[in-house]
């Protein structure tokens, strides 16, 4: 059975999307700007009201409380939003090997998020996600304002990631180049997503 | 002592000074005078028909058009919350929570101070449910729109944090938490600064009222401590009402931020 698998899911403009994602899989989702790829995402997350549905682990969204559902579906968005003023707020039981994969020690969680870099940010916005365990991640764009040296280590924590806990990855990503990570590769054309290559 | 009747002449006395105020800005440019004009003519027009429709209705003690009446000032209080609003609920829940906020907290705490402080016979005398029920409006109003004002806005300009939380699977209570208690206490704000003021800084408008009716300083002091712990009753429990129904709508069944609901601020 699919980890994650969308029935006709329907938001704004697109055709109705219809995927299957196994566990420990990996895909990603290029587009040009505006084509709807983060609002799918939020859809997928349970943000913004759509048509069709989504079922994890062949259960679906409307019968998995949506609190419960957001956590096993993590979600990270393009931007990040912290609601507190030091890093640390934002964490319960914060595990800190999986600080050392990107670079930070758990004294960064006394820092104040408004010092922090965006990148830096970016990356705990990854971490606070993790902490959370999701068995489905959806990553809109993470490594967009990264440094080369940043990018692999988040390419690296993410494939490890799925890889340990089998979870299933849908990537959004805005360069056409071939992932590493990924089995399969679909891109929206014209309102349709399509299969790109596997 | 006996009150001293006011002549039209002592009215148009005090009207000049406004009209000064007005003829001061027009001269100085700083374009308050027609709004200062409206204002004014519009407190005089509606505080005597008031007293023409207290006078019959004092004189009446109909239980039907008292009911009329509390009723009349509970919609305009209503409308007056949904137009503080920069942003406000669309459809019926524009009026609709300021209704049910303001119907919950002033008419059961007038009803409360009549029935079981007052013991007025009947409980409907007009001569205290108007003025009392009038000062409850009055105040929850202004704590009402406060309230509202600040969650609404606090939720726009927030709703990337708040989302944020949302995704991290935190319930809609937890998410909006902060929001809420920061609304509450700017709702309380004025009347916690009123009662800190009280006898101090300011003579509360009731005690004047009653002092210069003739009445002992002191029984006019109890009556306006009455009045304004029952005030701040009736103002934080429509403010809390308010507030958990507000928040309450900008979120639907599903836990999500329907800012949606909320209509864009009129320029």
């Amino acid at each position: 059975m699919p980890q994650l698998s969308l029935h006709n899911l329907q938001v704004q403009q697109l055709a109705p999307i219809n995927l299957d994602i196994s566990a420990g899989q990996c895909i990603t989702l290029s587009g040009p700007s505006g084509c709807g790829k983060t609002q799918l995402l939020r859809a997928i997350a349970d943000l913004d009201p759509h048509q069709g549905e989504a079922r994890l682990d062949g259960i679906a969204q409307g019968e998995i409380p949506a609190p419960q559902w957001r956590q096993r579906v993590g979600y990270l968005p393009a931007e990040s939003a912290w609601w507190r003023e030091r890093v640390g707020d934002h964490f319960t039981n914060p595990d800190p090997k999986l600080f050392e994969t990107l670079g930070f020690t758990l004294a960064w969680l006394e820092r104040e998020v408004s010092r922090l870099s965006t990148g830096e940010r970016h990356r705990f916005a990854l971490l606070r996600l993790l902490n959370n365990r999701p068995q489905v991640l959806l990553l809109d764009e993470p490594t967009a304002n990264l440094d080369q040296t940043s990018t692999q280590q988040v390419e690296q924590l993410i494939s490890d990631y799925r890889q340990k806990l089998r979870a299933a990855v849908i990537w959004v990503t805005h360069d056409n180049s071939q992932h590493q990570n990924s089995t399969h590769h679909y891109r929206f054309k014209d309102g349709k997503l399509e299969q790109a290559w596997s | 002592m006996e009150l001293i009747q006011l002549t039209p002449w002592d009215l148009g006395a005090a009207a000049v000074l406004v009209m000064l105020l007005a003829g001061l800005s027009f001269h100085l440019q700083l374009g308050i005078e027609k709004r200062l004009s409206i204002a004014a003519l519009r407190s005089a027009v509606q505080l005597s028909l008031l007293g023409l429709v207290l006078k019959v209705i004092f004189t009446q003690s109909n239980p039907l058009t008292i009911g009329l009446l509390t009723l009349f000032m509970l919609l305009v209080a209503s409308y007056e919350v949904m137009n503080r609003q920069q942003r406000r609920y669309q459809g019926y829940w524009g009026m609709g929570v300021g209704i049910f906020s303001m119907f919950i907290s002033s008419f059961s705490v007038t009803l409360l101070a009549l029935l079981v402080i007052l013991q007025v016979e009947p409980w409907y005398t007009p001569q205290y449910l108007i003025p009392l029920l009038g000062m409850m409006l009055g105040n929850t109003m202004t704590g009402v729109a406060l309230s509202l004002d600040c969650l609404n806005q606090n939720a726009w300009q927030q709703r990337a944090s708040i989302e944020a939380r949302l995704m991290l699977g935190h319930d809609w209570h937890t998410a909006i938490a902060e929001i809420r208690r920061n609304a509450m206490r700017t709702g309380l704000i004025p009347i916690m600064n009123a009662m800190a003021a009280a006898g101090v800084v300011s003579i509360p408008g009731m005690m004047t009222g009653q002092i210069l009716a003739g009445s002992q300083p002191l029984e006019a002091a109890k009556y306006q401590i009455l009045i304004l712990f029952l005030v701040s009753a009736s103002i934080g429990l429509g403010s809390m009402t308010a507030i958990w129904l507000g928040s309450k709508h900008l979120f639907d069944e599903r836990q999500r931020l329907r800012l949606d609901r909320l209509t864009q601020p009129k320029r």
